[in-house]
């Protein structure tokens, strides 16, 4: 097996469940209990209500391109050999958006509100990561 | 809310040449003691007045600019941590701070060896930590090969293009106009490399829609000013500069730049008003705007976000010579961090102090009076002052 060599998260905390739930195959964020607001990057208070209850729910995973940028120069040593590349932002159904990328398409296909679904791919055995496909 | 209009200055300008070659000669501190100390020189007074210390995150501490400059009653030192911002952000406090007592006179330096040292490229890119959202950088962007400043923006650029029609040779106008001023200044690290908009055009693409001249440069320098009462300067030799409305603010949320509700507020959507109130006079009244340019799609946004423009309407107002000197809103006279050098936007305030002091030279506007210099860091920061003289 050939190594990783990209970056990786810190399996810490709120990311260490954020990303556990990918390696099951889940695409889950936080859901406030109080007002019932989504939210991503992880936080630990729901910045609408400021409520600490909530629980981990499931995304339909659906969802469409918000925005993305074509990489042409890398500017980190891990991504040396994978330009051109694509980060992507996709939001979804529920509202939040995440910083993404396809897996199934080139940069020259992407067009804002494409409609796309989750897909996982396991890059090492810690970590899973979130990736979408045309959908 | 007690208002600062006036009642601050800016004394003192200094600089060291802008260079994009191996080695200045001089470490990230020995360019800033060589700034600070010209900028206390301009001002005409002794280094011994000066006791107030602002140093741009993460390139230097108060501590030990004062060692090395002599400064023995160091009694106000802090740093704003908004990277790009700083600058002007501490302006404000400077302000507040020699108002209010706190200090007589505040020193506020920025350089680096950001070519011949460590490559502005590299110095997010494979250390977030220094920044606010570093741990989210780390955790969600950068496994997806979102590593950079110029690839967050660019996420912005694009959804503007998509929403607005803004257009690649919108972002060109910026860039050739940034370089036309940059002729007209002999300390511009671009200065006697003209550039056409076919030029900008055929530039490599770095992370779409961002072009190689979109993208500012890298460059080792220092700048530095000097901040005191307006009460104090009116005994200075050179001709005070005054503060009349400073502010600065951040975006929603400012350590993630993907769930924002508006994706293209900035710190500086806050922080327009606020001067602009402050200083009781409007975008239409000013005669030059020196923006902080890391990108040219930022500087189109922050067009919008100051007021010059309305929202999706910076691509137009960009073009037919509006931005460049002798139209109506000369931006970046200079030539900025695209064309002059990256000072971390400090020459910015610089050079807007040259032009109220009427010391441009070829690139001086006529009749400068009212100047704007904004400033943008990490993830969206912003900071806007309006100067006069
Ligand atoms: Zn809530």
């Amino acid at each position: 097996m050939s190594e990783y060599k990209k970056p990786l998260p810190e399996l810490d905390g709120l990311t260490a469940e954020f990303y556990g739930w990918c390696k099951k195959g889940e695409l889950r964020f936080q859901r406030c209990l109080s007002c019932n607001g989504w939210r991503h990057v992880p936080r630990e208070m729901c910045p609408e209500c400021a409520s600490t209850d909530w629980e981990w729910q499931r995304s339909s995973g659906k969802g469409k391109i918000f925005t993305w940028t074509v990489a042409e120069r890398p500017m980190h040593p891990g991504f040396a050999d994978a330009a051109p590349y694509a980060p992507v932002v996709v939001e979804l159904e529920e509202g939040v958006r995440v910083l993404t990328e396809m897996t199934d398409c080139m940069p020259s296909d992407l067009v804002i509100d494409m409609p796309v679904e989750v897909t996982f791919e396991a890059v090492t055995p810690e970590v899973t990561l979130p990736k979408f496909k045309k959908s | 809310m007690m208002n600062l209009k006036d009642k601050a200055c800016i004394v003192g300008i200094g600089e060291t040449p802008y260079v994009r070659k191996p080695g200045s000669g001089l470490t990230q501190l020995g360019l800033q003691l060589l700034a600070a100390r010209r900028a206390v020189d301009d001002a005409g007074v002794s280094l011994k007045d000066v006791d107030g210390l602002m140093p741009f995150p993460n390139l230097g501490n108060a501590e030990e600019f004062a060692a090395n400059l002599g400064i023995e009653n160091l009694r106000f030192a802090t740093t704003v941590h908004t990277g790009g911002a700083a600058p002007v952000a501490s302006l404000r406090i400077a302000a507040m701070a020699v108002c209010c007592g706190a200090a007589n006179a505040v020193l506020i330096p920025a350089g680096w060896n950001g070519y011949s040292g460590s490559r502005a490229r590299q110095t997010v890119s494979q250390d977030v930590s220094s920044l606010p959202g570093g741990g989210i950088a780390r955790d969600y962007y950068l496994p997806f090969g979102l590593t950079a400043p110029p690839q967050w923006y660019s996420l912005m650029a694009r959804r503007h293009m998509h929403d607005f029609g803004t257009t690649a040779e919108q972002l060109g106008a910026i860039a050739v106009a940034m370089r036309k001023h940059a002729q007209l200044n002999p300390n511009a690290v671009m200065h006697g490399k003209p550039m056409t908009l076919d030029d900008y055009m055929a530039s490599p693409m770095i992370t779409d829609p961002y072009r190689l001249f979109d993208c500012c440069l890298e460059t080792d320098g220092a700048a530095a000013v000097l901040v005191t009462t307006t009460e104090r300067a009116r005994d200075l030799g050179k001709k005070p500069v005054s503060i009349m409305g400073v502010a600065s603010g951040q975006p929603y949320p400012a350590d993630e730049i993907t769930n924002r509700k508006d994706i293209f507020q900035t710190g500086l959507t806050i922080a327009a008003p606020e001067a602009f109130a402050a200083a009781g006079v409007k975008p239409k009244d000013i005669d030059f705007a020196e923006i902080y340019d890391c990108f040219t799609f930022e500087v189109l946004q922050q067009l919008e976000e100051t007021g010059f423009c309305e929202r999706g309407g910076g691509g137009a107002f960009v073009e037919g010579g509006r931005i460049e000197i002798g139209g109506e809103l000369p931006v970046n006279t200079h030539g900025g961090l695209l064309s002059e050098a990256h000072v971390l936007g400090m020459n910015h305030i610089v050079e807007a102090v040259k032009q109220l002091r009427g010391e441009a030279g070829d690139r001086q506007v006529a009749e400068a009076e009212l100047g704007v210099v904004t400033g943008w860091g990490d993830f969206g920061d912003g900071s806007l002052a309006i100067l006069r003289n």
